[in-house]
Order: C-alpha cells, then structure tokens, then sequence
C-alpha cells in the first residue's frame, strides 16, 4: 500500500462516459482538426518515448542476452524461464503475495476502524483527521526514515522502549530475518489506512439516517447496525479499494528499497527490489527485462479481470 | 476534509435527542462512558499517527539527537543539524527537488489540459483508441519499465540525446500521467456544449476558448491534479534514481538514503533532510486539503 498519489489512477475507472456523452457534439472541420491534433501533440509524445517506447524495448530485451560490448544475443524465452526456475526470485514472489494481502488487508480494516472512530462533524475530529492523514502526503521515502528510527532494534529504541512498558521482551524488527517482513508490512499499513479512511467516511456519510434511526427503535444492537446497515452500505467502496491496492501491492519498491533494500539475507526481498539488484547493480538485463514484463502481464490481467468483473456485476 | 458538508440540511430540523444516528457506532454526543472511551481512542490514534512526525521533528532540532534517545520536544534546541545537512549539500538535494517538483507539475499539468481538451471537448477518429492509449500509460508505472526507461533516457531514440544527469530526465517522463489527463477530460465532458458554441460565434479561437472558457469552469479539477501531481512527482524515488548520473543529482528523498548510508553523517543531519522533505508536501496539503479529499472520494466512486 504505497502513498503515492497513482492511487485512484489505477485504471480500473472505466471511460464509460467516453461514448455516450458526446452525443450532442457536432463533427468538426478541417481547421479544429489541426487543433484536436495540436493539443494531443504533447502527450502523444512524451506518452510514446517514456511509456510505450521503454515498454516495447523492454518485450524486446526480454528475449536476448544483453552484453553491452559484444552484441546482444536472441535466446527466446530462456530469460523467462531463468526468472520462472530461480529460487530468489520464486522467494520474492511469496514475499510480494504476503506483503501485499497483509498490508492491503490490514490498511483496510484500520482504515475502517478509523472512519467509524472519527465520524462526525465536530471541529475537534476534523482537526484530528487532518492530522492522521499525515502519513499519506508524507514521501514514502521520509516514512522510510522515520519508521527505521521508530525500529531501532535496541532494547531502548523507541518502539522497544514502549513494548519494555507492557512487559514485552525487544524485537528486532527490519533486523531479524522473521520479523522485518511484518515490520514492512505495518509501515504500509501505517501509511495506507488513512487513505483507506477517507474513502470509507465518504461511503459512511451516504449511509441512510433514518436506517440507523429505525434500527434503534426495533432495539438492534450495535454490532447489528454496522453488520447489516453500514457494510453493505459501504461494500462498493470496499471492493474498489480493495483491487486497487492489491494490484498496486504488485509493484511496491520504495518502501522495502528504503527499510531493509530487501536484506536481512533476502528475507524481504520482493519482485521488484530483485529485478532492481538484478538490471541495475548485477546488469543482467535480459533477464531483468523478462520479470518487468511478467509484472505487467499479471498486471494487465488482474486489472482487466476485475474490471470485466465489475461489469458483469453492473449489468446485473 | 470536508465530506461531513454534504449532509442533508433536512436533518437539522429533527431533534438533537436523535443525533445519536449520526455514525454508525451510535457515538453519543453527551459526557459519559462513551464519550470518555471515544476521547481515549481518539488520542491513541493520535499517538499512533501524529507522534512519530513530532519526535521526526524534534530530534532535527535537537543537538545530541539518537534513535535511543527520543523525545517528544528538543532537549537542547539547535539548529546545527541544518548547519550540518548544509555541508553536505542538502540544500542542493532540496533545490534539486523543488525544480523537478515545479517543473514536472508545470509539464504534467499543462499535458494534461491540452489533451484532455482533445479528448473531451472534440470528435475524431480515433479518440476511443487515443482515450485507451492514457488509460494503459497508468498501467505503466516508472517501476515496471524502470529498466528500458533508464537505457531510452541515456540515450533518447532518434534523437540521440542523452537526459541522463539533468533534471529533464525526470521531468520530461513524469510529464505525461494518465490519472490527471483522466480526472481533467472526465471534468471537462461536464461543460455543456452550449457554452462553447455561443464563443464560437463570436469567433473565438481553440487557444482562447481553452483558456478564458473551459479552463476557468475546470478549477476544481485543477486543484485536484494539482495536488496529486505534486504527490506523485515529490515521490518519485526510482526514477531520480535511475536518472543520475553522480549523487550530486538526486532529489532530496533519494538522497536521505545515501545520507544514511554515510557513517560520519550523524543522526540529527537525516533528520534534519527528512525535515526538509516533509515540508513542501505538508504546505501544498495543507493549501490544498479540499482538493484532495475530492479526488480521494472521487477516485473511489467512480467505477
């Protein structure tokens, strides 16, 4: 769960009002057409040499040996396979699947503790969900920083030292090779659920009042009122944040890149921080380039599945 | 945030003894046990969130700053840290920073105007083609072409151009993003037509009816990937990365790693760049907050 702002960018926005608002626009003339091309001009061709240009040289390295100075080599799909049979890599694979289901998840139930928490219009909670937001403009990299303090694995780093209070023996956190995992997934969780939080407030403020008002009169409990008024009330918004987040979890790099860089002895190393070592510090390109197109195929099908899915679900 | 406006003012009329169906955990505005048990949830969550960023701040300005020895307001207030950070040449880094900030957003956003003008306000051939071209390119994150990209910006095809080591390396990619073209041309849809055929007649030009007509009707759509922007171009870690030729090139939150890694860098002078790097982002959140809870919520109910 990063705190980048690509959150809602995820494509699974569908263009729906692509073809049918337009209805009442008249076909233009030779002159507008000039301008239609004209303003796409910019986007057109920063879009093709820092996106698809990269993403085609990226297909096509994926199928040779790079060497720089003999020439490149065509070896098929042998770089597919290298990455397919390579245990580090097969690692990060679980590392990713475990570090984005814990912190999607987590950032999910936090986020909803949170909204039920500060729900309300008092002046004082506003100020509080202000504060608590923090966490997401803050640059992944700073909540890097900060959270490497907050760990400190001696017995008197601060979180150590809180732990001391409740008796607690110290942990290791980003240093013990079974805890730094955990310990980057509450970083994500930390710095995602506020963002969760927002999404939810706003799926709780279109929750029907009279609902609430009746199920008071007919003496239902809370737990009651929140099972069956407010959840489904707020699944819509759960589900959107829910694919979002584990399809971005895919490519999380900054946060493990910055806590531990994928140590201790590779016990958080995930997908990308190990294409990362691979393409730039080991210059196995090929193979590099192979995982980055893996990524995007798992990518591409996980959005255009749940998006084919939320489809279906509408036409229902 | 500001979603808790748009309740119906209808509800205002009914009697405050019912105000306890205002949330759904039936939080009871009168004192009590409730109320106390809110105060005191309230204030971990405070602890939780909050804290970290004021002993962050805190230790910055403190002279013997530790990760043992951490507190909540300087014990010995300094600014040596900073003085510090200086000789390393942080203030570089933030400089480095702020163009590429400045300039991507400029870059990003005034793309994003001009072809979300296109794609909205027009019809062509090839515009649904066009409109899936800006929604794959957000299928393609810095992160996953990392590699190529960072052989195209050693050396651009055709061109021959090698970006590698200036600011435009990182500039020029985060120029085209295919949420704020998204968020801009689904906002534009909205501007009835009517508005701009009367401008035509009076023979108004594309340039002129972009800026003084359908630019002005856009502001919070602007806001909206003003914000965003600036958030995604202030996180960009990767690509500063990848795009530098030396150190002397990263951008302030690439750099706090290599300050770090810096054995006879202490403690307070990270703190210090974290400082520094929080900053613009908490100014432009501040300014901006509206905005950004909008396209949070907007991001969210759409689809």
């Amino acid at each position: 769960m990063t705190v980048t702002p690509t959150k809602p960018a995820d494509p699974l926005v569908p263009a729906k009002g692509a073809k049918t608002a337009r209805s009442g626009r008249k076909r233009v003339n030779g002159k507008q057409v000039l301008a239609i091309w004209l303003f796409l001009v910019p986007a057109a061709v920063l879009g093709l040499y820092f996106k698809f240009i990269p993403m085609f040289e990226g297909i096509r390295l994926s199928l040779f040996k790079v060497q720089p100075f003999l020439g490149d080599v065509f070896v098929g799909f042998d770089n597919y396979i290298n990455v397919l049979t390579d245990a580090r890599f097969m690692d990060a694979l679980g590392h990713t699947v475990v570090l984005g289901v814990t912190q999607t998840l987590g950032a999910l139930v936090v986020g909803f503790v949170l909204a039920l928490l500060l729900e309300g219009q008092a002046r004082s909670l506003w100020v509080l969900r202000t504060a608590i937001f923090l966490p997401v403009v803050t640059a992944l990299a700073v909540v890097g920083e900060i959270w490497r303090i907050l760990y400190f694995p001696t017995a008197d780093g601060p979180l150590n030292t809180i732990l001391g209070w409740v008796g607690l023996e110290p942990l290791q956190f980003l240093n013990g090779t079974d805890t730094a995992l955990w310990s980057i997934a509450v970083v994500g969780i930390w710095s995602g659920a506020p963002y969760n939080m927002v999404i939810i407030l706003a799926g709780l403020t279109g929750v029907d009042r009279t609902l609430y008002e009746s199920a008071g009169v007919d003496g239902a409990t809370v737990w009651q009122r929140l099972r069956y008024i407010t959840l489904p009330a707020l699944r819509p918004s759960i589900v959107i944040v829910l694919t979002l987040a584990a399809i971005r979890s895919l490519r999380s790099f900054t946060e493990v890149y910055v806590l531990t860089g994928g140590g201790p002895a590779g016990s958080t190393e995930v997908w990308m921080t190990r294409m990362y070592s691979l393409g730039f510090q080991r210059n196995d390109i090929g193979v590099a380039s192979a995982a980055a197109v893996l990524l995007l195929v798992v990518t591409l099908l996980l959005t255009v599945g749940t998006q084919l899915l939320a489809r279906r679900k509408a036409e229902r | 945030m500001s979603q808790t406006t748009t309740r119906p003012a209808a509800r205002k009329s009914t009697p405050s003894a019912s105000s306890r169906f205002d949330s759904a955990l039936g939080w009871s505005p009168r004192f009590g046990t409730n109320m106390a048990l809110r105060i005191i949830l309230c204030i971990l969550v405070f602890c939780i969130f909050a804290l970290p960023f004021m002993a962050i701040i805190s230790g910055a300005f403190d002279r013997n700053s530790s990760p043992t020895d951490i507190s909540l307001l300087p014990k010995s207030f300094t600014l040596q840290n900073f003085e510090a950070a200086q000789q390393q040449g942080l203030w570089g880094y933030l400089l480095n920073s702020l163009v590429v900030a400045g300039g991507g957003l400029l870059l990003q956003m005034t793309v994003s105007v001009f072809a979300a003008y296109s794609l909205s306000r027009k019809k062509f051939r090839g515009q649904a083609f066009a409109m899936l071209l800006v929604l794959m390119t957000m299928m393609l994150p810095e992160e996953v072409i990392a590699i190529p990209l960072s052989l195209v910006l050693g050396d651009l095809p055709l061109l021959g151009v090698s970006l590698r080591g200036s600011v435009l390396a990182v500039i020029l990619p985060v120029g085209i993003w295919g949420f704020s073209i998204f968020i801009m041309s689904e906002f534009m849809k909205e501007i009835p037509a009517e508005i701009e055929e009367a401008a035509r007649l009076d023979g108004v030009g594309e340039f002129r009816m972009l800026f003084t007509i359908i630019l002005p009707l856009c502001k919070p759509a602007l806001g909206v990937i003003g914000i965003f922007g600036f958030m995604m171009v202030w996180d960009q870690y990767l690509l500063p990365l990848i795009a530098a030729n030396d150190p002397s090139d990263y951008t302030l939150t690439v750099a706090l790693s290599v300050l770090r890694n810096d054995t006879t860098v202490g403690p307070g002078v990270l703190l210090a760049g974290a400082v520094m790097a929080m900053i613009p982002s908490l100014l432009v959140y501040l300014f901006l907050q509206r905005s950004m809870i909008r396209g949070i919520t907007a991001g969210a109910t759409k689809g």
